[in-house]
């Protein structure tokens, strides 16, 4: 999938890859796709809450040899 | 209007340090408008120098990896080598030190307050603690947590 930014949360633990997510996403305009991989196996279930909560819309998520990736668009 | 999310943080240790910081830090990045109300021995999380522990005595549910009798624990040493074990760890596993959650709450504009009745009963001076702080009472706490959607005392 096409993204237009990138944040790699990889070893970092809750509530950490929110936050970056949090602060990739101010630098975005609307409609802009966020990659982002992490190995938190909780944050599977907290992008789907962050998404739920900000508006922001999950495209993607897939899990790969312990990595999650997910594709995040932003909200107009 | 966005949501409202009060907190009081009393305790100073370094496991009860964790839960304000984090709860704060994820509400704001939810758009939330966060307050803590630091009071008691959370006062201690304000201070330039953070130096936040933790100690096995009273905490029998604390994960040791040897079992571990009150009356080793007890020993000079024990307390700072328990702190130096849980930071390892939570460095480890890429849990953020609390000096960054709190660096990363005043970033997100969540606003810190200090319990001026404490600071006065502990004799605090106000160049102890980090700038970007309010200080206030129970009444400015009341004026937010009056309208908050959360509140927790922790």
């Amino acid at each position: 999938m096409e993204f237009d930014k990138e944040v790699d949360a990889r070893g970092l633990n809750c509530p950490l890859p929110i936050l970056r997510v949090k602060k990739a996403l101010a630098d975005m305009t609307g409609g802009q796709v966020l990659k982002t991989v992490a190995t938190d196996s909780g944050s599977v279930k907290d992008f789907q809450a962050f998404c739920r909560q900000t508006g922001h819309e999950l495209l993607e998520s897939s899990e790969a040899n312990g990595e999650y990736t997910y594709f995040m668009k932003k909200k107009a | 209007m966005s949501k409202k999310l009060a907190l009081i943080a009393s305790k100073g240790t370094l496991d009860w340090a964790y839960p304000p910081f984090i709860l704060a830090s994820t509400a704001a990045a939810l758009d939330y408008e966060v307050q803590i109300f630091f009071t008691f021995y959370g006062l201690t999380l304000l201070k330039k120098e953070l130096d936040a522990r933790i100690s096995p005595l009273g905490n029998p549910a604390m994960p040791m990896p040897v079992p571990m009798p009150n009356l080793v624990q007890m020993l000079p040493g024990m307390e700072g080598m328990a702190t130096m074990m849980m930071k390892q760890k939570m460095k480890d596993k890429g849990v953020a030190s609390l000096e960054e959650l709190r660096s990363l709450c005043l970033e997100a504009g969540v606003k810190l307050i200090a319990c001026q009745m404490t600071v006065d009963l502990f004799d605090f001076k106000k160049e102890d603690f980090i700038e970007d702080i309010e200080f206030g009472g129970a009444a400015t706490f009341f004026e937010f947590a009056g309208e908050a959607d959360v509140s927790l005392f922790i």
